[in-house]
């Protein structure tokens, strides 16, 4: 059996008298983008903290690159849903305190040097000797941004990170994030509510059930062509299908499948369905 | 919301009380003895011009203070023997006192403080101790300390060092103990290792709770080693003061709380100048 390059193997994270997800599977093909959508108290977040290392599973693992992973690593970057930067640093401190855990050997020049080339990636060249108290929060997050993209991970985690901005910041980031995964091939996993964020960004859209006791009850094939912009989404075929697909489960099916388990369901190969019509090329997650 | 009130009308106003404060003063003060009661004329001989105030020392007058503390200042460092030496020195003794203590203080405060914010179990542990010792006036380790050390100097430096733990240790703890959760993960996710992650992340964050603490502690320093060293004697202002009680200096006494509060307030300002600079916001 072949695995793919990240996979999650039957995870179960429970707490006394309360499991919030049993025995999840699922994978995540080099340079795919998957997202992870659901209703709060799915445990989106639990999921996410596993994959990062930050929290165990009571069952189960998670292998990435055919090693299991045991603990938090600079292998999987994560951008938090608050910025999560230092106060007390520069932006600029801020990235080359990421580049300096990564490179251990590199002097200070090397690593402002690194660290100013990051945040000129993401557009804010301009503001690297800044606090984060003086950025707006859209700047905070493209820190963030920067700091996880330098590290040069296996993997991109996301928790939410555009939910605490305006819209318009929300969209513009969302764009970047698209861009700069694409240009680097960052495999990415993003947890989000937001169903356009999720028919923007990823390659597959897992959906939870409601939990407690949640599981992923269907696998969303992306295949509205890439690359894809905000203008254009909606205008694409296919799209308002995929979209009325998604917000059905999350309005009504989340809640209805909550806690069953039919009988013919295998959680290792949760059902794939293409609202958005047939693959056009081999899904990358074959 | 209070009304922003311009500097000088809060100085003008200052000035303002405190003329009027001395000027009631100088002008009622003074009188201590009217030369009513009869002095016998042994006693007056032995006393000599005291008997002329009814062998009561009157109260000084500010201008009686302002003319000695001219004096005093004008050679605040000579030493004259070892009970006779310029306020200055007095001073500079006690400050070293305070700062040997502080600084010991902080030696273990701080590290201490940091393995009990960042472990549960040692912070249960010593919490009890922490609670009980914590309420007990410094000076009750005097006897302890004298009896232990037999050195009076060091003693006064080990109150001081007691005094100062206190504020230091709690506020470190729970300073390390708030660090936010998300940055903690930041650098797990960053293996940052125990080291870097203490001293680039815990300690930077907790620096301004640090601070408080360490500003808390220096205010009880000082508070507490005029009185320590009015019990160990020897030198320092505390001991100056004792002293010129003993004398009737009652000028000199005014003169010290002035120079005593002055000191304090330098002290404190200095902690929040660090305080400032170790500041962050989000």
């Amino acid at each position: 059996m072949t695995r793919p390059y990240v996979s999650i193997e039957a995870v179960t994270r429970a707490y006394p008298g309360h499991v919030v997800f049993r025995d999840l599977w699922f994978g995540i093909s080099r340079g795919e983008f998957v997202c992870l959508v659901g209703h709060s108290g799915c445990g989106k977040t639990t999921v996410l903290n596993i994959l990062a290392g930050l929290d165990q599973p009571d069952n189960g693992g998670v292998i990435v690159d055919g090693q299991e992973i045991s603990g938090p690593s600079l292998d999987r970057a994560v951008i938090f849903q608050g910025h999560a930067l230092m106060p007390w640093m520069t932006a600029e401190q801020n990235v080359a305190f990421a580049l300096s855990c990564r490179h251990r050997d590199w002097g200070k020049a090397k690593l402002r040097a690194a660290a100013r080339e990051a945040l000129e990636k993401v557009g804010l060249g301009h503001a690297a000797d800044r606090k984060p108290s003086m950025l707006s929060g859209g700047m905070k997050q493209r820190v963030g941004i920067a700091r996880a993209l330098a590290l040069n991970p296996k993997m991109l985690l996301m928790d939410e990170p555009f939910s605490a901005l305006d819209a318009l910041t929300r969209g513009a980031l969302q764009d970047e994030v698209a861009r700069l995964v694409a240009e680097a091939q960052q495999t990415a996993f993003m947890i989000t509510h937001d169903v356009d964020e999720a028919i923007l960004l990823a390659d597959r859209i897992l959906l939870m059930t409601n939990g407690p006791d949640a599981r992923c009850a269907e696998v969303v094939v992306n295949t509205l062509p890439k690359p894809r912009d905000r203008a254009n989404l909606h205008r694409l075929p296919g799209y308002h299908a995929l979209r009325d697909h998604i917000l059905e489960f999350l309005l009504t099916r989340s809640r209805t499948l909550a806690g069953t388990r039919p009988a013919e369901w295998d959680p290792r190969r949760p059902p794939e369905v293409f609202p958005a019509g047939p693959p056009t090329t081999i899904p990358a997650a074959a | 919301m209070q009304r922003q009130v311009p500097f000088w009308q809060s100085a003008l106003l200052a000035a303002l009380l405190l003329a009027v404060c001395l000027g009631a003063w100088e002008v009622s003060g003074g009188n201590g003895g009217t030369g009513a009661t009869v002095v016998d004329p042994e006693y007056a001989a032995l006393v000599g011009q005291a008997a002329q105030s009814g062998g009561q020392t009157p109260f000084p007058k500010p201008s009686q203070i302002g003319a000695r503390l001219w004096e005093l200042l004008r050679d605040p460092f000579y030493i004259r023997g070892t009970n006779d030496q310029g306020i200055g020195v007095q001073i500079a003794y006690s400050l070293l006192r305070v700062a040997l203590g502080f600084g010991l203080a902080a030696l273990v405060a701080i590290p201490l403080g940091f393995l009990i914010g960042m472990s549960p179990l040692l912070s249960g542990a010593l919490n009890p101790f922490i609670q009980i010792l914590r309420p007990v006036s410094p000076l009750a380790w005097m006897p302890l300390a004298l009896f232990t050390i037999k050195d009076s100097t060091i003693s006064a430096i080990f109150v001081i060092f007691i005094c100062s733990l206190w504020p230091m240790l709690l506020n470190t703890a729970f300073g390390v103990s708030s660090v936010r959760r998300e940055w903690l993960n930041v650098a797990r996710t960053l293996e940052a290792g125990t080291w870097k992650t203490a001293f680039r992340v815990i300690l930077p964050a907790a620096a301004p709770t640090i601070l408080t603490g360490m500003r808390i502690s220096i205010g009880i320093a000082w508070l507490v080693i005029v009185a320590a060293e009015m019990l160990v004697g020897g030198t320092g202002i505390g001991y100056w003061v004792w002293n010129q009680w003993n004398n009737l200096s009652l000028a000199d006494i005014v003169i010290a709380i002035l120079l005593i509060g002055l000191v304090g307030l330098l002290l404190d300002r200095l902690l929040g100048a660090v305080a400032r600079l170790v500041a962050w916001q989000e």
